[in-house]
């Protein structure tokens, strides 16, 4: 299993909770196992999110491998200028 | 990926000061910008904008100027597709209205006439009716439940029932218990601001020369940031397929965030398809105020807590942007970055879009964190003051370190946030006296930065030169910086490298010029492209030498046996192996294609010293010392050129530059002598600072640089101005007027 | 409307052309002549990106009419490198990295040296006011300021 946290206006989706708890081994199985757990969160996963894994952020990479012993956040997808 | 473990190791290029491959062109006017080259029987297209600041389009009456002798063709939102997708319909919908006009300036209808004159002339033939609707310019207005709908259906699902449709994004980051964290303090200051929306301000305005027939074949040569990100919304908004639309960057004259959407490059080819011929369109500065994109405009409250000792217990922010007349996720940027610098056990920022009737807001360096921060940092400044505290320290003991539990969710790795504080304690700037009226400023800023899509293709030249393909638009000397990265590699001198930026034909698909993502992603790529090119040279030269390909090593620019047991074979150049490539396999090259990660945050401090006429409330700039963590600095003269362009655009954002809309919601000052850039006689020296922290996620350590010098200057100047002024100031552009009015109450 | 034909003198060389009653000599130059070194940033004599030079003169070429320049001489960008030799102005701009997206670079070099000519040995205040009327996005004007110092240093030692 792997904890991810989600950002502060994410949580309503996911029964007011901070801290997610899913089965996945990359990103790509987050955010898929994330939309079916709570579905609310699946608007916002479409539109793109942005993934922090011990504090390197990536933006798209599904395969990226997590690790039951990684810190992983939600974040919002990244834009700059 | 990761930083090459060499912490001593020695650049022979990287590093230099060398001279910038398309620099004798740019000295000489040979360049080719964006509006610099034409095409045989070329027209001249030119937009009809909407005089109101919301109006419905009853009806457009284009048979007038069809009449004009010298028409050869006048389009207007019909003549494009509506995408699907929403992001590419509000492109389109931007690039030529439909059935409302969302803003003062919003396109309506074009035309593509032989000679500018004619163009100009038939603009004013076209006939629209408006119905003129109600309009909002402010922010805050704008989220008002009775406030004038600019359109309806677009708010998210995250945003709560109740609120005006206007309001499209909210959104939440923090952690703590921010009731107990206030409750440890000695003193909350809780304060409100609002910043004016400001421009980019590129100096050369959006210009395209585009083609398309009637099979659905189509070349563009256009000043963008991103030549793909053209091909997509072209390809969306013509409803061609993208295999089919080539498109060329120009030269380009400044971005900075600004050209990384499309405005004119559609309308262009919408008019070529429709006279069968090449149509050149240049916007005036006028247009490019009117609409182009101008930044969010911004209304905030902070509150933050602190203990005597300086301590902050708590820290809440609320932050509501307008980006204008659509959807806009700024916000979501301004709300993680506002408090990344400090180390904070409890935490909240909330963030709100809300629509008003202004242009659609484009990306301008670090979007969203300049004015956060700026709030942010003005607090924690007010804060050291009453409490009598040093702003330096107060900065040192709260700031984000290793294992500091970001406001925005993850842990920090290593950053240079200390390092940099502890740069500008013990710069001599710090400490200078300073006179009657004067103040001193400081601010720290942060950027995330990041890598993105990027494809590299590498040659071997058979003279033993090295050409390197990439597909991003050279802004600011990256031309420069990533040959360099590919000599270091190499071993090769700086000057047998040419890098040239491809066509979106040539190459395969990178992401725009943003983010300060060129020299680090492109940078990245090339090294991989290039280790792959030696990887087969080493594989030739073991056929030659008849040895396994391991016992090859690639050293100073040659192959050279690995050790004793691989004989004594005398190494081969570069240029040896290019030269014999034909008979040992063919050409060489290499490439690499990746969605780079890693790219590192970065934090910067400045200093910045103001003198304040208190007859008159001018403010004047005395001093201003930039200090930035930028990774390995490639070259550092492009560096610096970055944290001072960055820091001067900022002073333009803290002191002048703002979009005036007056009642009837037309902007006011669409030109440069109401709309006023820093000019040189404005300002000090701009000193630098770099320190050199190297990221982890690249083989040299590089780091993005280019946003995060404009974050700081907002709040360095305000809080420069603040006390030079001993009073508050809470109000971007601090402009004469507005500082003498705070002074005399 | 009908064009109207001029001779000028145009970085040495006796240039003839037409052109409407009503066109700047800024559309002239790069519409007409080929001359795109000369820049429209504004169009409204703001910016200088389209300075040249009329009779000894700095000028916005965006304000002057191309009727104007009958008779005249008319010195732009790519008039100012001798064949493959730079002027010191151009080499020190590159060699101290005095741009960055080089747009205003040609309008600012056509400024600084009509500057130099006048004043061999300005103060850095005087360089910065001189170059008030050029607009820079991309640099903060630094490294514009220090070029043109050590330019004007060299061409002093010269």
């Amino acid at each position: 299993m792997v904890r991810v946290k989600l950002w502060g206006s994410l949580r309503t989706f996911a029964d007011g909770e901070e801290w997610v708890e899913v089965e996945a081994s990359n990103f790509k199985e987050l955010l898929d196992a994330l939309a079916e757990k709570h579905p609310g969160l699946a608007p916002q996963i479409k539109r793109g999110v942005s993934l922090a894994l011990d504090g390197v952020i990536y933006r798209e990479a599904w395969f990226t491998k997590i690790e039951p012993e990684n810190e992983v956040i939600l974040m919002p997808y990244m834009v700059g200028g | 990926m990761a930083f090459d473990a060499q912490p001593t190791r020695k650049f022979n290029v990287v590093g230099t000061r060398v001279t910038r491959p398309d620099g004798v062109d740019k000295v000489t006017g040979k360049a080719a910008y964006g509006a610099d080259i034409s095409a045989p029987g070329m027209l001249h297209g030119r937009i009809l904008r909407s005089p109101h600041a919301h109006a419905r389009i009853v009806s457009i009456d284009t048979s007038e100027a069809e009449k004009l002798a010298g028409v050869k063709a006048v389009v207007t939102g019909a003549d494009l597709a509506m995408p699907e997708d929403a992001d590419f319909a509000d492109v389109a919908i931007n690039c030529l209205a439909r059935d409302k006009a969302l803003y003062d300036g919003h396109a309506v209808a074009a035309v593509a006439a032989t000679s500018k004159a004619i163009a100009k002339q038939a603009i004013r033939l076209i006939k629209v009716e408006y119905d003129p609707l109600p309009h909002v310019t402010d922010v805050d207005a704008a989220m008002k439940p009775d406030a004038p709908v600019v359109q309806e259906g677009r708010a998210l699902e995250n945003v709560p029932a109740g609120m005006s449709q206007n309001v499209t994004t909210y959104c939440k980051f923090g952690h703590g218990d921010l009731d107990a964290g206030f409750a440890k303090a000695d003193k909350i200051i809780e304060r409100s601001f609002k910043t004016a929306a400001t421009h980019q301000g590129y100096i050369e305005p959006q210009a395209c020369m585009a083609s398309l027939g009637n099979d659905g074949r189509g070349e563009v040569w256009c000043c963008t940031q991103g030549q793909y990100m053209v091909r997509a919304n072209c390809a969306a908004a013509l409803g061609v397929e993208e295999s089919q639309l080539r498109i060329t960057a120009s030269e380009i004259g400044g971005g900075f965030g600004g050209k990384t959407s499309t405005f004119i490059e559609p309308v262009a080819l919408a008019l070529s398809r429709k006279s069968g011929k090449p149509v050149k369109i240049v916007m005036t500065r006028d247009e490019v105020l009117k609409a182009t994109g101008p930044t969010i405009s911004s209304s905030m409250d902070i509150k933050i807590g602190m203990t005597k000792d300086g301590r902050i217990t708590a820290a809440r922010g609320e932050l509501r942007y307008s980006g204008g007349a659509y959807p806009n996720f700024t916000v979501e940027m301004g709300a993680q970055a506002a408090f990344a610098a400090y180390d904070l056990e409890a935490v909240e920022t909330i963030g709100w879009n809300a629509m008003t009737n202004r242009p659609k807001e484009i990306p301008y360096r670090a979007p969203g964190a300049p004015t956060a921060i700026y709030a942010v940092e003005s607090v924690v400044d007010e804060l050291c003051q009453e409490l009598g505290l040093d702003p330096l320290d107060v900065r040192l003991m709260n700031a984000a370190d290793k294992g500091t539990l970001s406001s925005y969710g993850p842990t920090f790795n290593d950053i240079g946030l200390v390092a940099t504080l502890e740069a500008a304690k013990a710069h001599p700037h710090y400490t200078a006296p300073l006179s009657e009226n004067q103040g001193r400023g400081l601010s720290c800023g942060f950027w995330f930065n990041f890598g993105g899509n990027t494809c590299v293709s590498l040659n071997i030249n058979d003279d033993g030169t090295v050409g390197v393909v990439e597909g991003n638009p050279d802004i600011g000397g990256s031309r420069a910086s990533i040959s360099m990265m590919a000599a270091e590699e190499l071993g090769v001198p700086y000057d047998k490298v040419r890098t040239v930026i491809a066509d979106t034909s040539s190459l395969g698909f990178n992401d725009i010029t943003d983010g300060s993502r060129v020299t680090f992603a492109v940078g990245l790529a090339t090294i991989e492209a290039a280790r792959a090119a030696i990887k087969e040279m080493c594989r030739r030269v073991a056929k030659i030498w008849d040895i396994d390909e391991d016992a090859v090593i690639w050293e100073d620019g040659c192959a050279k046996p690995a050790g004793p047991n691989a004989g004594t074979h005398p190494p081969m150049t570069l240029a040896e192996i290019a030269a014999i490539a034909g008979n040992t396999g063919g050409p060489i090259a290499g490439h690499h294609e990746v969605n780079a990660d890693g790219a590192g945050v970065s934090f910067g401090v400045h200093l910045c010293d103001t003198e304040v006429d208190p007859e008159t409330g001018a403010v004047k700039i005395l001093r201003y010392t930039v200090f930035q963590d930028a990774g390995k600095a490639v070259h550092p003269d492009y560096v610096e050129g970055q944290m001072q362009g960055g820091a001067v655009q900022g002073i333009g954002w803290a002191l002048n530059e703002e979009y005036i809309y007056g009642e009837d919601g037309r902007l006011q000052n669409a030109a440069f002598l109401d709309y006023r850039i820093p000019v040189a006689s404005d300002l000090p020296p701009i000193e630098t600072v770099i320190l050199e922290i190297p990221n982890p996620g690249h083989p040299y350590g590089v780091r993005g640089v280019g946003e995060t010098p404009i974050v700081p200057p907002l709040a360095a100047i305000a809080n420069a101005v603040s006390r030079a002024a001993n009073v508050r100031l809470t109000e971007l552009p601090m402009s004469p007027p507005r500082v003498l009015k705070a002074i005399t109450g | 409307m009908k064009t109207i034909p001029v001779a000028t003198t145009i970085n040495g060389d006796e240039t003839e052309f037409l052109c409407h009653a009503d066109e700047s000599l800024l559309d002239v130059l790069r519409d007409r002549l080929g001359l795109t070194g000369a820049k429209e940033g504004c169009g409204t004599g703001d910016c200088g990106a389209c300075s040249v030079m009329m009779n000894g003169r700095l000028v916005c070429s965006c304000l002057v009419l191309g009727v104007e320049t009958e008779g005249a001489e008319i010195e732009t960008i790519e008039g100012m490198a001798k064949g493959d030799t730079l002027h010191p102005l151009q080499r020190v701009f590159l060699e101290e990295a005095a741009l960055q997206c080089g747009i205003c670079t040609p309008g600012i070099l056509v400024a600084a040296k009509a500057l130099l000519e006048k004043n061999p040995d300005p103060t850095d205040t005087e360089v910065r006011y001189w170059l008030a009327g050029n607009l820079c996005r991309c640099t903060g004007y630094d490294k514009i300021i220090k070029a043109v110092q050590t330019a004007a240093a060299e061409m002093r030692g010269a």
